[in-house]
């Protein structure tokens, strides 16, 4: 079998996260944070493993700026809904996930007003028009770093460096780079954070988080939810200091301790080594693709401006009969139609036909690109 | 009955309290988590313990540092 939905969730996990799993459920299976007995603190350090290892990753001293959600959406609705009121001015791309667009548009009903900036059909985001969406309103800029319909990195540092000067605040959807491209908060000049766990991080399901920028003033983030932290049990009142205001209700310790587990495993890899596979991958499915009659390819031809989520068509074959007969005749999994995205199918022109996407991993490999060029090279030409 | 004496260091949550472990560990200042004592507090978390004689060290690396903490007592 061909694993080619990377982009979706990744899979197989490194053994080491299932270990680090079956550990915890074995061995320890406490409340982090809920007593002082030493299988609670050996719970709890798990979970501070995991602050430590994410605030690595993104290049930020303090672990306790880390909160730990069940994904990306769940910390992009936190932002959203926490930081937005009636009158604030939010700027976003016409390349987004419905997980930042549907909160978005939600606020937008309640008085918030929210500008699309116009992306390339090749999904690519022009920093002048950042800058001329501007306004002295402007609370946040919110973007993904890339496309998980065609992959495109958006100028994330650039755009980061505008918000800077202009005194907004930058949240990036890392759901499709997190692992895969480095991304340094400092450098990049990114105020809120928003990963996934599932994806490149080769976590399991059900971990995410936002990574809080030292600009942020918390007094202006409300909670998405409010409950038992295990601090301050005596007040009745949620918590105001990080990371417990955002952090109710007993964590995912068993997810976390995956968690920790991939993100060590990713950086002992080293981020620019899964880079430089994934950009092998992606030239040679690219250069494979474009030579099938019948093909169109989205998104750029240059792998180091994208990640390795590439989107195509095949001329007169619906996306949903590709996927089930790339499934079936040739044992190849991948994910057609919308992508959540409807956004950026607009912009790319493929709405609402969708596309087939391959989304690559690091335990793809070029024979598998090659026995994937061929599979779709066959179906092209029993339409052409 | 143990006679060791300690200091501890209250903090806000079980979050700071293993930050402040931490860091203390990587100053060579032997650190636990135990329950906070009820003379101390009412609280049901937890608190960081060092061995009393570690406690001026420990209190220059709290401030060095500048981690929020809410303060370290004798027990
Ligand atoms: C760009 C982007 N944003 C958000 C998401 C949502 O991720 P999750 O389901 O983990 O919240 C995904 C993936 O599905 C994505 O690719």
């Amino acid at each position: 079998m061909i694993y080619f939905d990377n982009a979706a969730t990744s899979w197989p996990k490194p053994p080491c996260v299932t270990e680090a799993m079956v550990r915890f459920m074995t061995d320890i299976g406490a409340n982090p944070g809920r007593a002082a007995h030493r299988p609670a603190n050996r719970a709890a350090g798990i979970v501070y493993d995991a602050r430590k290892a994410a605030a690595e990753l993104f290049h930020l001293s303090d672990p306790l700026r880390v909160v730990f959600t069940c994904n990306v959406t769940e910390a992009l609705n936190c932002v959203i809904n926490g930081m937005l009121h009636p009158g604030d001015h939010v700027i976003t791309g016409g390349m987004e996930h419905n997980a930042m667009m549907r909160p978005l548009r939600r606020t937008g009903e309640t008085g918030v007003e929210v500008t699309v900036v116009p992306c390339t059909a090749e999904g690519g985001l022009d920093v002048s028009s950042i800058v001329n969406a501007l306004r002295p309103s402007t609370a946040l800029i919110a973007l993904n770093h890339a496309s998980n319909v065609v992959g495109t990195l958006l100028p994330i540092a650039e755009i980061g460096r505008i918000a800077r000067a202009n005194n907004t605040l930058l949240l990036v959807d890392t759901a499709q780079t997190a692992g895969a491209v480095p991304v340094d908060m400092e450098a990049d000049c990114i105020d809120l954070c928003a990963f996934t766990g599932h994806k490149s991080l080769y976590g399991p399901t059900g971990t995410g988080g936002l990574v809080i920028g030292e600009r942020v003033e918390l007094s202006r983030l409300a909670p998405l939810k409010r409950g038992g932290t295990g601090s301050r049990s005596e007040q009745e009142l949620q918590p105001d200091f990080l990371p417990d205001k955002y952090e109710s209700g007993t964590l995912n310790v068993v997810g976390l301790a995956g968690l920790e587990a991939g993100i060590r495993w990713v950086m002992n890899r080293g981020i620019h080594a899964i880079r430089d596979h994934e950009m092998n991958l992606t030239s040679k499915l690219i250069e494979g693709l474009s030579g099938i009659p019948g093909v169109t390819l989205y998104g750029g031809s240059d792998a180091r401006r994208r990640i390795p989520a590439v989107s195509f068509n095949i001329e007169g074959m619906e996306p949903s009969e590709a996927g089930l007969r790339l499934d079936e005749e040739y044992s190849l999994m991948c994910r057609v139609g919308l992508h959540c995205s409807p956004a950026a199918h607009r912009t790319i022109g493929t709405f609402p036909r969708g596309t087939i996407r391959f989304g690559m991993g690091v335990f793809n490999t070029l024979a598998e690109v090659d026995t994937a060029v061929q599979a779709v090279a066959c179906l092209a030409r029993e339409k052409g | 009955m143990k006679q060791d004496s300690y200091a501890v260091i209250l903090v806000h949550s079980t979050n700071h309290a293993l930050r402040v472990q931490d860091v203390l560990g990587k100053n060579g200042i032997a650190a636990k988590l135990v329950p906070v004592p009820r003379q101390l507090s009412s609280d049901c978390g937890v608190c960081v313990r060092v061995n009393r004689i570690d406690k001026e060290t420990t209190a220059s690396v709290l401030s060095a540092t500048g981690l929020e903490t809410d303060g370290l007592y004798d027990i």
